[in-house]
């Protein structure tokens, strides 16, 4: 280990770092089946419902697991203890189940799968580890049964987020899905936005992608629509006290939006008069980027060029992507990253981001 | 300050824009209500001329697709980018302390007036009997 990561080890232990995008083992059937009810039981077991992977991200894809996380023994909280909590001294980590649970059709099913997963978390995992908290995943298609799934879990705090897909049914600012963000903000909950496909359109703008390599990075489009939905159906002004969260998205690709969002607005704004500020402004005060992967550039003496080019120390939220190989060894926080900003990145930021995460 | 006949006030019609040069500028001039204003012509974005500009209102929403209109015909739109500038004031609606065109203060004078002083129109003789539009720069 050398000295700067050492460095950063200690500073993460002390600061009480808190880890925004950690991602739990996918739950197969035998791990949900105690939290379905007989119909869904019957369902699940005569549909056939095993694995819940999403198409764009098969657990068995080499690429996408980080070798050495990988190798140590143990399973669920005890393996996570060990490559992560304890290592890391993290206060907390918040638990991103980006699974199939995101892309299933039918509204029931959702809903049930949804219900089973969220009782998985409560169960498996957050009763576990009093370090850990967790988003909830909701059946988006079926608004009521979210709004439901929201209520459900309101008195227990450890649920901090709901989390969507950056390319699920449909943009995310749509009125459809205003009860659910009703609901989230009344209970405090953010609104995550995680990287990850429905497949219910081609990946990128311009069709489906041949490779992986292609896939991965198609998923910045889907972020930056989801950015210019919030802010155009007036989402932001309308929800103020709930932030968006974009989960594993990069960083450097939101300047460049912020700025050419806001010089359309000057022409367009005629169309959206509820938008009374330039999008920029908007998309600082209310939409947060966890911080890996970080696309930053080869020299680390740019990196902070990037973070000023968001204008906000406000922003950026600690997170490992653990297992997922975003940076090697145990060096977490991008090189060159600004030390006047840690204690924000790896904290603060997250106690203004997530309401029901106390102190 | 120097003080220039610009137009006959019949000459513009409310809600009409018109476009003069004084002194070497070119200057757009508004009838909003009955009112007359003058503003640069040029669009501090790209330059084009705000006198072949939309005169049109001010759109507001509290609340997405609950939009109301209010200042009819006190804004113009520039025709290229769709830029909102107060005709009033010259200042943009989006960013009213950084974006601004030139104001000029505007007169309705009597052509009695004008015809005893060293004033006179470029472009037609000032008659006792009218009323003229004036400009200072």
């Amino acid at each position: 280990m050398d000295t700067a990561v050492a460095q950063q080890r200690v500073a993460l232990s002390k600061l009480g770092a808190i880890d925004c995008d950690v991602h739990p083992d996918a739950p197969k059937r035998a791990d949900l089946l105690p939290y379905f009810d007989e119909y869904w039981k019957e369902i699940v077991i005569s549909r056939d419902v095993d694995r819940l992977e999403l198409t764009g991200f098969p657990t068995s894809t080499r690429p996408f697991f980080r070798e050495d996380w990988k190798a140590t023994e143990g399973s669920g909280v005890d393996k996570l203890r060990k490559n992560l909590l304890d290592s890391y001294g993290l206060k907390y980590a918040i638990l991103n189940c980006v699974t199939g649970v995101h892309a299933i059709y039918d509204p029931y099913l959702s809903t049930a799968v949804c219900r089973a997963t969220n009782d998985w978390l409560k169960a498996e995992w957050l009763d576990r580890d009093p370090r850990l908290r967790a988003s909830l995943v909701l059946p988006w298609q079926n608004p009521e049964a979210a709004v439901e799934e929201i209520e459900r879990f309101a008195g227990d705090k450890r649920f901090v987020q709901i989390l969507a897909l950056c390319q699920g049914e449909m943009p995310l600012g749509r009125r459809i899905y205003w009860p659910i963000y009703e609901a989230a903000q009344r209970h405090g909950f953010a609104l995550g936005v995680h990287a990850g496909s429905a497949y219910r359109h081609a990946p990128s703008q311009s069709g489906f992608p041949s490779y992986l390599a292609e896939d991965y990075v198609h998923h910045i489009q889907g972020f930056a629509a989801q950015v210019g939905s919030f802010v155009a159906e007036g989402v932001l002004g309308k929800f103020p006290d709930m932030k968006i969260v974009l989960i594993e998205s990069g960083v450097s690709w939101l300047p460049g939006q912020m700025w050419r969002m806001s010089k359309d607005w000057r022409g367009a704004r005629i169309e959206i008069p509820w938008v009374k500020e330039p999008p920029s402004a908007l998309v600082r005060r209310q939409i947060r980027l966890t911080t890996q992967p970080f696309d930053a550039p080869r020299d680390p003496g740019e990196l902070e060029r990037i973070v000023e080019h968001l204008d906000s120390d406000d922003m950026l939220l600690f997170s490992t992507d653990y297992p997922h190989p975003q940076f090697e060894g145990e060096a977490a926080i991008p090189a060159g990253f600004p030390e006047r900003l840690i204690d924000r990145l790896v904290r603060e930021n997250a106690l203004a981001t997530y309401p029901r995460l106390e102190d | 300050m120097a003080r220039h006949v610009v137009a006959k006030v019949d000459e513009l019609d409310i809600g009409k824009s018109k476009l003069v040069k004084v002194a070497g500028r070119d200057i757009a001039l508004f009838n909003v209500k009955g009112e007359f204003f003058a503003i640069a012509n040029r669009c501090p974005h790209e330059g084009a001329d705000l006198c072949r500009g939309q005169v049109v209102g001010l759109a507001e929403a509290e609340e997405p697709g609950k939009v109301r209109m209010t200042r009819h015909g006190e804004l113009v739109r520039c025709p290229w980018h769709g830029w909102e500038f107060d005709i009033r004031t010259g200042k943009s609606w989006c960013d009213p302390a950084r974006t601004r065109v030139k104001s000029f203060d505007v007169t309705v004078t009597k052509g009695g007036t004008l015809t005893e002083g060293p004033y006179q129109a470029e472009t037609f003789p000032v008659s006792i009997d009218e009323d003229y539009v004036v400009v200072e720069i």
